[in-house]
């Protein structure tokens, strides 16, 4: 955010007492990490868990919503704390709050959804250390209200996970030929749909996630500086 | 996060009110991560234990959802553990064993001849008759260990099914064993040689998709998780060998039932 906007929001925030629940600047922080502002494919973040992780849609389904609630209820606690994180141990701090919520996360996964969970385990540990993350915590929540950091950490989240899903919607279908295990290429009868054994690979994930940026900058005309 | 006073930034930078925050959080956090775990502990345990059960029953039959698996285990499996030379056995050092608490993951630690091996006989529908042996399989794959179950037929000689699990095989490269095209390869193939050899069914390097080419012993391999298939190889090698004095028995029995008469007339002579 430049210095201009800030006076302005804080020229806004001065003559009407309360915000609106979605104001414009509001409605941009949960808009802008969807696509001007991606974390993966813009920022290139989380790069890691976007090639594991989407084999299947199911799976990512659940790492999706995972990362999306880790990274809310992260931003929200560390905004609630955030005038009483002493500075110099703040990064152990978020880092303290991540591994709590993403080991709650788990421990829930395994009590309820034991299939998805022996599955992603492995991955679901490794939110902690998943940039996106630590980065909204570190770039915003330290220093912005709970409120607006929930929204914050919802965009991001959301912008996490669209970008896994499509990624996993184009692997599972050229790699098994299904769409949440429902086997698409059989039901509109063609049989003998060849599954491309590269998409079950990380590298289908690669080109499949190179693909989209490139369609996502040829729209917007982001160049890399 | 700039300071309003200058007064709270000091306090807030002090050893003593980092160390005290630091001691608070920590305790909080692990507060709320104890108390999870022990709510959250006996839903897992039932979890585990279902699992377990579709596992042992998914080797033999295909469970379909919303199927009660706990009433179908109760009805058709039978149980009994047996030591490395094949023999039952119904206690260690006093205290009673049941084969579903024997932990196959904690007995692989253990050198061959001291573990346990469970057995689960699958009964005929109504009937008391051993349909097929499901015996347990633990192994090491290219993550994390692998295990799984493996279904002979009565014969002793012929795969019934596999079902394969994994700790933390790659998705969608070795994580594929616990997939049901992969373990249906395994139906039918035979764990014994021509000569006689106890032999397992071994993956081959590669994956073709065509069944055919493969003999008796061989099943399609796993292309991309060599490693994972190597793994499995042993796994059942070296398990099929664990049982071998037990098969040897049962099948012993079954031959001995039949040639008892004969023996009678032997010994008349």
């Amino acid at each position: 955010m430049s210095a201009e906007t800030e006076v302005l929001d804080q020229l806004i925030e001065k003559s009407k007492p309360s915000e609106a629940a979605f104001s414009k600047r509001r409605k941009k922080l949960i808009s802008d990490p969807l696509n001007d502002d991606n974390p993966i494919t813009v920022q290139v973040l989380g790069i890691c868990s976007a090639l594991a992780v989407t084999t299947q849609m199911s799976p990512t389904l659940i790492m999706a919503i995972s990362v999306v609630f880790v990274i809310v209820f992260a931003n929200l606690i560390i905004s609630l704390l955030r005038n009483l994180i002493p500075n110099r141990v703040r990064i152990i701090v978020q880092l303290a709050v991540i591994a709590t919520l993403v080991t709650l996360v788990d421990q829930v996964l395994k009590a309820y959804f034991f299939d998805a969970w022996k599955e992603l385990t492995v991955f679901v540990g490794l939110i902690i250390t998943n940039c996106i993350v630590m980065g909204r915590l570190e770039a915003f929540a330290l220093g912005n209200k709970p409120y607006d950091s929930i929204l914050d950490g919802l965009g991001s989240g959301l912008g996490y996970a669209w970008i896994i899903l499509a990624i996993a919607f184009f692997r599972e279908l050229l790699g098994s030929g299904a769409v949440f295990g429902f086997k698409v290429f059989e039901a509109i009868g063609i049989e003998s749909f060849p599954n491309n054994g590269l998409m079950v690979n990380p590298v289908g994930a690669f080109i499949i996630l190179g693909l989209i940026i490139w369609v996502q900058r040829t729209k917007t005309g982001y160049v890399e500086q | 996060m700039k300071p309003t006073k200058n007064e709270d930034y000091n306090v807030q930078q002090s050893n003593g009110y980092i160390i005290a925050f630091s001691a608070i959080l920590t305790v909080i956090l692990g507060g709320l991560l104890a108390f999870s775990a022990i709510g959250l502990k006996p839903m897992q345990d039932m979890q585990v234990a279902l699992d377990t059960q579709k596992k042992i029953l998914g080797a033999v039959m295909e469970l379909k959802e919303g199927d009660d698996v706990p009433a179908i285990y109760e009805e058709r499996i039978e149980s009994l553990v047996v030591n490395a030379q094949g023999e039952e056995i119904s206690e260690v050092d006093g205290a009673p064993v049941v084969a579903e608490d024997v932990e196959v993951g904690k007995q692989f630690k253990l050198s061959p001849e001291d573990r346990l091996y469970p057995v689960y006989k699958l009964k005929t529908q109504g009937g008391n008759q051993a349909e097929a042996y499901i015996l347990p399989v633990y192994g090491n794959g290219l993550w994390d260990n692998i295990w799984g179950y493996i279904a002979l037929e009565n014969d002793l000689k012929t795969v019934k099914g596999v079902s394969f699990d994994h700790a933390g095989e790659t998705p969608g490269l070795g994580a594929r064993i616990t997939s049901v095209d992969v373990q249906e390869r395994f139906k039918g193939k035979k764990i014994y040689n021509e000569v006689g050899e106890l032999v397992a069914v071994r993956m081959v390097k590669g994956e073709t998709g065509d069944p055919s080419i493969y003999g008796e012993n061989e099943v399609d391999g796993l292309s991309g998780a060599t490693i994972t298939a190597v793994g499995v190889n042993s796994m059942l090698e070296s398990y099929l060998g664990y049982y071998k004095p037990y098969l040897e028995k049962v099948s012993g029995n079954a031959i001995s039932q039949v040639n008892s008469e004969s023996k009678e007339l032997t010994f008349n002579n």
